[in-house]
């Protein structure tokens, strides 16, 4: 195996953290919107940025994987 | 690697570009619009706000005129109640002075009758008297006018006495 | 917020009908390169190029002709400027063809321009393909086909909101009408949701023009992104983009620093100094962290929707059969259809990011 492939590999672990991450976020802001419909909208909102905050991480890992190849 | 390396053409090409277009909108797009946004936000606001002082005013008026309503009514019903009172009095007063007048007559008019009777009574008496002392002459006179009567009278005045 | 998003599907799926025509003529234009590379064709399709490539018609009895549209090509070495058409490479990006141009000897690798060192006739390369003499010019200003499409992108943003800033003017009572009823609501959710409530009703005004800017920018470019018959203006999934964007975010955040922000990165208030010592640097780095972060998730997020597209439409080449491509084109529609979403969200979470930062920077003490 390649550098490319550890790489891609490491990616691909960095995917599955942000896609825990990503969908505990949702479920709790499912939760929450589902307990308080009235805070839907500033629920919506917080959501998204927390979610673009642990994206961020799984995209590090794409830049990394960049970097190798 | 290659991929997320800035290159310095887009990156110059990119600042130009974006600052032309900021400073254009800003100028001419972002002002305006927020502009006419927010007088138009504004211009609703002030509505809203002198609907609500129109309200609070129109609840100020009808407050002033159930207050005036009140005090109104309330100056009725003391007038009448001194209307009343001071009817009541007038009434009492005349009722008073009606008594009082009424007892003053019944009063004078006991004494007059009082007097009257007095002077009546002297006068009967006197007229009684009169009357009396001129029967009593007539009597005396006719008596005396016959002998026999005259011993007679006198005789049944000393039996009655001396059988007494 | 349900409003603008019914709003942008609509326009999006405008774009999307005409998507996938452009996309498979990228790959036919690859393949007809010898053996298909999709990792070859998707690092061409995401990276900046000096010609706008249209289209190739292949034909079966002579050469494929490609459709490009010339874009100048400006460099700057020790001899001064030097400006030429793009279309004098001949559709050339393997280094082949050399442009002889100012006294100096130009040749194309990979969509960036080489110097040719004097005395070298052709480009030799070494094993990992880096040119052995030939070196970079000091300065390329070119027109590529990012900066065209940055381009035509700003002519229609100045478009749509000088013509709706002047409908406002018209109508005496300030009321929106054609396109302004329909860039207001944006605008105002980009004051209403994004300014206000992460800067304060105090201060968010004078960044307002910024983040406004910012986030139709970012966005009209997303969307450019997807319309493959522009063959892949990757503009906002490019790193120079987003790394200037990144850097006006960063650079206003640190002008507008009040004592409370830089109390906060250097002196936290309410820690023993022990803490304090240990989250100076923390916070220094996280000063340049947050730019940094910025920069990347656009052009991560944005290169990564293009590459799931193009590696989907590849895997029709790469099994070289028919068969494939309903499935190909499902797949690569639904993500489409995901990036259409990501597009207006990529927009909305760079403008909300940079209006966060600048409320910190401008946040009052308070106890």
């Amino acid at each position: 195996m390649n550098i490319t492939g550890i790489a891609a590999i490491g990616a691909g672990l960095a995917a599955i953290g942000a896609g825990i991450g990503i969908g505990k976020i949702g479920g709790s802001a499912m939760e929450a919107m589902a307990r308080q419909p009235e805070m839907q909208a500033k629920l919506q909102t917080s959501a998204l940025v927390f979610i673009a905050f642990v994206e961020a991480v799984a995209l590090f890992g794409v830049v990394v994987a960049f970097l190798q190849g | 690697m290659d991929l997320i390396t800035p290159e310095f053409g887009l990156v110059f090409w990119t600042l130009v570009t974006f600052f032309i277009l900021l400073v254009i909108l800003k100028k001419f797009a972002w002002k305006p619009i927020l502009g006419a946004v927010s007088e138009r936000e504004e211009g609703i606001k002030n509505a809203l706000a002198s609907a609500e002082n129109a309200r609070i005013e129109m609840e100020n008026l009808q407050s002033d005129n159930e207050r005036i309503l009140k005090e109104a009514r309330h100056e009725r019903e003391v007038m009448l109640k001194e209307a009343r009172e001071l009817k009541n009095k007038i009434i009492d007063d005349a009722k008073e002075e009606a008594k009082r007048q009424s007892d003053k007559l019944v009063r004078q008019a006991q004494e007059t009758i009082l007097t009257e009777k007095k002077a009546a009574i002297s006068d009967l008496r006197a007229e009684v008297a009169k009357v009396s002392i001129s029967i009593a002459e007539k009597v005396i006179r006719g008596e005396l006018s016959d002998a026999d009567k005259q011993e007679k009278l006198v005789n049944s005045m000393l039996d009655d006495n001396s059988l007494n | 917020m349900g409003h603008s998003i019914a709003k942008i599907k609509r326009i999006s799926i405008v774009f999307l009908l005409i998507s996938f025509v452009g996309f498979v003529n990228e790959s036919k234009a690859t393949e007809s390169e010898g053996e298909f590379s999709p990792k070859d064709m998707i690092l061409h399709h995401v990276k900046d190029a000096y010609g706008m490539h249209i289209a190739t018609l292949n034909f079966s009895n002579r050469d494929p002709l490609h459709i490009t549209i010339p874009l100048p090509v400006i460099i700057y070495t020790d001899s001064g400027f030097t400006i030429f058409s793009s279309s004098l490479f001949d559709h050339d990006y393997h280094g082949h063809t050399i442009v002889e141009k100012g006294g100096l000897k130009l040749v194309n690798l990979h969509e960036k321009v080489y110097v040719l060192d004097q005395g070298s006739d052709s480009l030799e390369l070494d094993a990992e393909g880096h040119p052995l003499n030939a070196s970079r010019p000091i300065f390329d200003l070119s027109v590529t086909r990012n900066v065209l499409m940055m381009w035509v992108s700003i002519v229609l943003l100045l478009l749509i909101f000088l013509s709706s800033a002047r409908s406002y003017k018209k109508s005496k009572k300030f009321v929106p009408s054609g396109l302004a009823s329909f860039v207001e609501p944006l605008i105002l959710f980009v004051r209403d949701e994004i300014g206000r409530p992460m800067i304060g009703d105090e201060k968010y005004k004078p960044y307002m023009p910024y983040l406004l800017t910012v986030f139709f920018f970012i966005w009209i470019n997303n969307i450019f992104g997807l319309i493959p018959i522009l063959n892949g203006a990757n503009l906002s999934g490019n790193i120079s983009f987003t790394f200037t964007l990144a850097t006006v975010t960063f650079i206003i955040t640190t002008l507008s620093g009040n004592k409370n922000y830089w109390k906060h990165i250097f002196w936290m208030p309410g820690l023993p100094v022990p803490m304090k010592l240990f989250l100076m640097p923390i916070e220094i780095i996280g000063m340049f962290v947050k730019p940094i972060s910025l920069m990347i998730r656009l052009f991560a997020n944005i290169t990564a929707g293009h590459v799931i597209i193009l590696a989907l439409m590849s895997l029709i080449f790469v099994f070289k059969s028919v068969a494939i491509a309903p499935i190909s084109i499902a797949f690569s529609l639904f993500i489409t259809v995901i990036e259409i979403i990501v597009t207006a969200i990529q927009a909305y979470i760079f403008t909300i990011l940079s209006a966060l930062y600048f409320g910190m920077a401008t946040e009052e003490e308070h106890h």
